[in-house]
């Protein structure tokens, strides 16, 4: 797989983890958006390699840990009705509502089925006429287009039984949010690579240009990670505040003008709440008017959600910025990926379940040392 | 049994009894298996023969050393590229009784059918079971067959069981490593699990990844030809190389370390993975084991497996180390490090 390995030589790294070295002279705290990155952070140790001066906080980028716990309850709730054929991402199957996931409910007799993209959602629809399928449509501005085109599709195909259960997020609003929030600890963002692929570098210039905070569009591989960290640290190191792109292999300014076309028509602008976070102001997507029809939130009057989070889980500390994973009290004891008690101990993104899976045992500098020492010795 | 178990009691600090009911993932080979095993199966059977976590179990009868061993065969497609259900069935079990140096021998076969399956299809899996066990060199010599209600089971269900004959001399098992072990894997890693999922899901990738099902035996014994000290095998199959090194890791009370830029991975294999957010390490095999080595004969070994057909991509992957022991370590691409920990149930693809 050539095209991804040059992105993770070892010899380049070097070179840039030295770069960042030689240009930090002093501590920064800089913020990856995207829950992407922070799985590729950690499973690469790309931290660990840093000069200690740099600190990453991860954030809220994970669209798994973010659905509020009453769409999940609302989810499994529909997918738990018997005309029902319900339709997810993998790593939403076992997210915990108040009550069970939706593995739960699949092994209680619900119809749940594991698909890739929301178009096969709309085959399932066409192919089973008797059954209601509903896609659990989820997502930051990355996988909104497809959803978006899925709705357009069924509309086209006169496809009554199909619908979505929306939930999408936007991100800038949400890192404006982490600018004014009380506290605030972030000097400089690395933007989510892929959000950017589709919506394009020039949301970000009035949030860089207000806060006084470098913006650097960043990738997921290990380099690009390196290389935004890099632009970020300079940027800082020289007082200055400008939305830079290092991921121009796949993000351009404008963005994906026909994706945002398809985005506009579908859906329109609407308060969202963050689970662990809060609601955010204008930071989320719902159906337009026009395509309420396919809203499965209307569609399924699922009364009685009583929603009841876990008192221990300190998730929205986690995805603000103010608490490593591995600082909860929860972390590794009450709260594991076998039984997570919020979301982010769930998806391969989420900033909890990336530190139980690489990181839990003892402290990774540790385990690196010692072998190390035992490489010595044999 | 005639009791329910008492729940309550077990032992475990993440107990079943958050989930009432059996899920997927239980038959996923990862914690939720493993759960399983410990507090349902074990206690219930409670033997040493069972208990010592092997491949297949070894009995000492009549002055020879038997390997027996079952496993149970649910996959969907029935036929799939590189193998079907009926090769799947011969190899699995086949490749559990050569993991503990043992010749495979005898075979039997249970079928579960499903009432309005096609006999052609049934056929077809039967034989390509036949070919597998003329491949495989062994003999099916006992049988079953049960039929069940439409909707009440997937086609075909296959349980093997097999035996084989383990060699004087040959001393291999799970809590055998020790620290300056080898740890070689035996080819590329992933293809099987991938090649289901994609012909499973309809994903269509430029090359087809092919199915790396295939009979284990032939390989283990050039292997132990060239390097006799070999201490533990196990073949990477659900739950992939890294449940596989972690379960290793365990029993024996010892840290495994592996250099990612070692293992051995198909391109299109791992494009697939790249794309669904999997990890190779994590995505089952059929026809590849991870070997740990006396450090002195662990060039013999990679010769002796790169000579033989089944393994011209093996690797030495990793080392065995005192540091955290139970744990396995990866060694990241660029220099960093991880923890590589077993998989809760399935891996599942990723959102975006």
């Amino acid at each position: 797989m050539k095209y991804l390995s040059e992105f993770r030589d070892e010899a380049l790294a070097a070179r840039l983890f030295d770069e960042i070295a030689a240009i930090t002279t002093r501590p920064w705290a800089i913020m990856e958006v995207c829950g992407g990155q922070t799985h590729s952070i950690i499973r690469n140790g790309v931290d660990q390699l840093l000069p200690p001066e740099i600190e990453l906080i991860h954030g809220p980028g994970c669209p798994v840990c973010v659905t509020p716990l009453e769409t999940i309850d609302r989810a499994l709730a529909i997918a738990a009705r018997p005309d029902v054929i319900f339709c997810s991402f993998g790593d939403m199957l076992r997210v915990p509502g108040s009550g069970q996931d939706l593995f739960g409910v699949r092994s209680a007799g619900g119809d749940v089925r594991i698909v890739y993209s929301p178009l096969d959602a709309v085959k399932l629809a066409r192919e089973n006429p008797a059954s209601e399928v509903v896609f659990f449509a989820i997502g930051f501005e990355t996988t909104a287009p497809a959803n978006a085109m899925a709705v357009l599709q069924a509309g086209r195909e006169g496809l009554a039984n199909f619908s979505i259960l929306a939930s999408h997020v936007l991100v800038p609003p949400a890192m404006e949010a982490i600018l004014q929030a009380p506290g605030n600890r972030v000097q400089a963002f690395l933007a989510a690579g892929h959000v950017c692929s589709v919506m394009g570098t020039w949301q970000y210039g009035p949030l860089a240009g207000r806060y006084h905070t470098p913006v650097v569009v960043t990738g997921f591989e290990p380099l690009d990670v390196l290389e935004g960290i890099r632009m970020a640290v300079a940027q800082l190191e020289t007082g200055r505040a400008e939305v830079e792109n290092a991921y121009a292999r796949a993000v351009s300014f404008e963005g994906n003008r026909s994706a945002q076309a398809v985005l506009d028509q579908v859906f329109e602008v609407c308060d969202r709440k963050w689970r662990g976070i809060g609601e955010i102001p204008s930071s989320g997507w719902r159906l337009r008017e026009r395509y309420r029809a396919f809203d499965a939130a209307e569609r399924f009057d699922v009364a009685g959600i009583v929603t009841t989070e876990s008192a221990l889980c300190r998730s929205g500390d986690v995805l603000r910025g103010h608490l490593k994973p591995n600082q909860c009290p929860a972390f590794g004891k009450e709260c594991t990926p076998r039984r997570p008690l919020g979301a982010t101990m769930v998806s391969s993104e989420g900033a909890c379940a990336a530190y139980f899976q690489y990181r839990r045992v003892e402290s990774q500098e540790a385990i690196y040392r010692r072998d190390a020492e035992s490489d010595e010795r044999t | 049994m005639t009791n329910a178990p008492n729940i309550d009691g077990w032992t475990c600090p993440l107990p079943l009894r958050d989930q009432p009911n059996i899920l997927i993932g239980h038959g996923g080979g990862g914690k939720l298996s493993a759960e399983l095993i410990e507090h349902l199966f074990y206690p219930a059977f409670a033997n040493h023969l069972l208990q010592a976590r092997g491949d297949s179990a070894v009995l000492a009868l009549a002055g020879e050393r038997l390997a027996f061993t079952t496993d149970s065969f649910v996959v969907r497609p029935l036929f799939f590229p590189g193998g079907s259900i009926g090769d799947l069935a011969v190899n699995g079990t086949v490749n559990d009784l050569a993991m503990m140096g043992a010749r495979p021998l005898y075979l039997s076969a249970g079928f579960i059918l499903e009432e309005g399956l096609p006999i052609a299809t049934l056929g077809g899996v039967v034989e390509r079971m036949g070919a597998a066990a003329r491949v495989a060199g062994v003999q099916i010599v006992a049988g079953d067959t049960k039929v069940v209600e439409r909707g009440h089971g997937d086609g075909v269900y296959i349980n093997t069981s097999g035996i084989g004959v383990i060699p004087p001399g040959v001393q291999i098992a799970p809590e055998l490593a020790r620290p300056g072990d080898m740890v070689l894997a035996s080819g590329t890693l992933g293809d099987h699990g991938m090649a289901i999922l994609s012909v499973r899901e309809g994903l269509e990738f430029e090359t087809v990844i092919q199915s790396d099902c295939a009979p284990l035996h032939g390989l283990v014994e050039a292997l132990l030809a060239a390097a006799p000290g070999v201490r533990v095998l196990r073949d990477a199959t659900r739950g992939g190389a890294a449940a596989a090194l972690n379960e290793i890791a365990r029993a024996s009370g010892i840290g495994v370390v592996i250099d990612e830029r070692k293992l051995p991975v198909n391109p299109a294999t791992a494009a697939a993975c790249e794309l669904l957010g999997m990890d190779p390490l994590h995505v089952a095999n059929e026809g590849k084991l991870v070997a740990f080595v006396p450090p002195d004969q662990a060039e013999a070994a990679l010769a002796a497996l790169r000579a033989h057909e089944l393994g011209a991509q093996a690797a030495i992957i990793g080392t065995v180390v005192e540091a955290h022991p139970g744990v396995l370590v990866g060694r990241t691409g660029i220099g960093g490090s991880r923890v590589i920990d077993t998989q809760v149930g399935e891996q599942l693809p990723r959102i975006c």
